[in-house]
């Protein structure tokens, strides 16, 4: 299990800027789709927002296997 | 004995003294695509927000098109047909690939033997027009320039791909570019991105258009907002100088995220961003002089303004300037 500490309230924080969705929500058992209601544009944002502030590449290719919240976080841990 | 050539004596600058716009009549609602296609009107709003758009006639052609709305261009410079000496159509979707749309456009105005050609720079290609009228108006080589953007993108969408048949329309947009001793159009700033050549085309043998959605929101997004702020630097004024904001009109959210961007490097909170997607559609070559040339109308653009129009679509390829609104 990665250390999320950090990174799940950084990647909260984007995702309520991006697609309003309140921060408390985005919990890592989520899924973006299903249970967050984020598109796959969004997804984009989100990924470009994360790229810059934990200094990692999500190509887009990638995006599609960041199911949920949790995928999301231990993808930027494993890759920064 | 060698011999030297003359070279043509240009003008110190350019500026736009005309615009002119027509979208055909038919006006086609999400409702309505959402009978034949898997979609809503609420997925469409939310995801590029289109509430409409116009479909031209099955005859209808990208010339006459053109031509409607150079003829407008025209008569709001206050000019003749007989005034204009050179014609450039930007479109990427005439019907056959050996068939030349600015003859055309020319011979239905009435505009007597101009230099005539046809630019294909994709959703660029307006703006990579201008920056072609500003330099043969500066070189000498043209007079008064015709630019207009014209397609017929419903002939290359396939009416039940749901990504891209909610996206594209028809329409014209048209300028008319005449020399200046000051310059009211800025230098473009434009390029290419190389490694992305596949991104957006037409799938062969049908000929319909296909994009990878993401790859180009996501090159938009981000890519576009630095060629804005580059063509202001390149043009010497201020960011907070900048009235008018016309992004291609690829995708509303594109739109916003370019404006916001744009707002958080400094431009006004008050510069006027075009929204024309909303009830015009995606229009490519088009796009960017029809929102203009409504925008005036609507009196949220007006004689004098400063305007930074950005155009970026298939190649990947993309160009912007600053001009001033006639």
């Amino acid at each position: 299990m990665s250390d999320n500490t950090e990174i799940l309230p950084g990647l909260a924080e984007i995702v309520e800027e991006v697609a309003g969705v309140p921060a408390a929500d985005v919990t890592g058992d989520k899924s973006f789709t299903d249970d967050l209601d984020i598109d796959s544009l969004s997804m984009v944002e989100i990924a470009v927002q994360a790229e810059d502030k934990f200094g990692v590449k999500i190509p887009d290719d990638e995006l599609a296997n960041l199911k949920t919240v949790q995928d999301a976080v231990d993808y930027i841990q494993r890759n920064k | 004995m060698s011999v030297t050539l003359n070279t043509a004596t240009g003008r110190q600058g350019s500026k736009v003294v005309g615009l002119g716009h027509y979208r055909p009549e038919r006006v086609v609602s999400n409702d309505e695509l959402a009978k034949t296609i898997d979609t809503n009107d609420e997925w469409i709003r939310t995801r590029v927000g289109i509430a409409e758009r116009h479909f031209a006639a099955p005859d209808e052609t990208v010339e006459q098109m053109g031509a409607k709305a150079g003829e407008q261009a025209i008569a709001d410079a206050g000019l003749r047909p007989s005034d204009i000496d050179t014609v450039m159509v930007a479109t990427c979707t005439l019907p056959a690939q050996i068939r030349q749309a600015s003859t055309k456009v020319a011979s239905l105005l009435g505009i007597v033997s101009p230099g005539s050609f046809d630019i294909n720079a994709a959703c660029a290609g307006f703006c990579y027009g201008l920056a072609n009228a500003n330099s043969l108006i500066r070189s000498g080589e043209a007079g008064t320039v015709l630019l207009v953007g014209a397609e017929k993108l419903t002939d290359w969408v396939d009416p039940t791909d749901r990504a891209n048949a909610i996206i594209f329309a028809d329409g014209a947009g048209a300028a008319v570019i005449t020399g200046s001793d000051t310059a009211e159009v800025g230098p473009v700033v434009w390029g290419s991105e190389i490694e992305h050549t596949e991104t957006i085309g037409t799938t062969v043998p049908e000929r319909k258009i296909y994009q990878e959605g993401q790859t180009v929101f996501r090159w938009a997004t981000t890519k576009i907002p630095q060629l804005a702020l580059d063509a202001v630097a390149k043009s010497g004024v201020q960011l907070s100088d900048i009235d008018v904001l016309v992004p291609h009109q690829a995708n509303l959210r594109i739109v916003d995220a370019i404006a916001r961007r744009l707002r958080a490097e400094g431009a006004r909170e008050d510069l006027r961003v075009a929204d024309d997607i909303v009830t015009t559609g995606n229009t490519s070559s088009a796009s960017v002089p029809i929102a203009l040339d409504r925008m005036r109308k609507a009196g949220t653009a007006r004689s004098g303004d400063l305007v930074l129009a950005v155009g970026f679509g298939a190649g990947l390829t993309y160009a912007g300037q600053v001009f001033r609104c006639p």
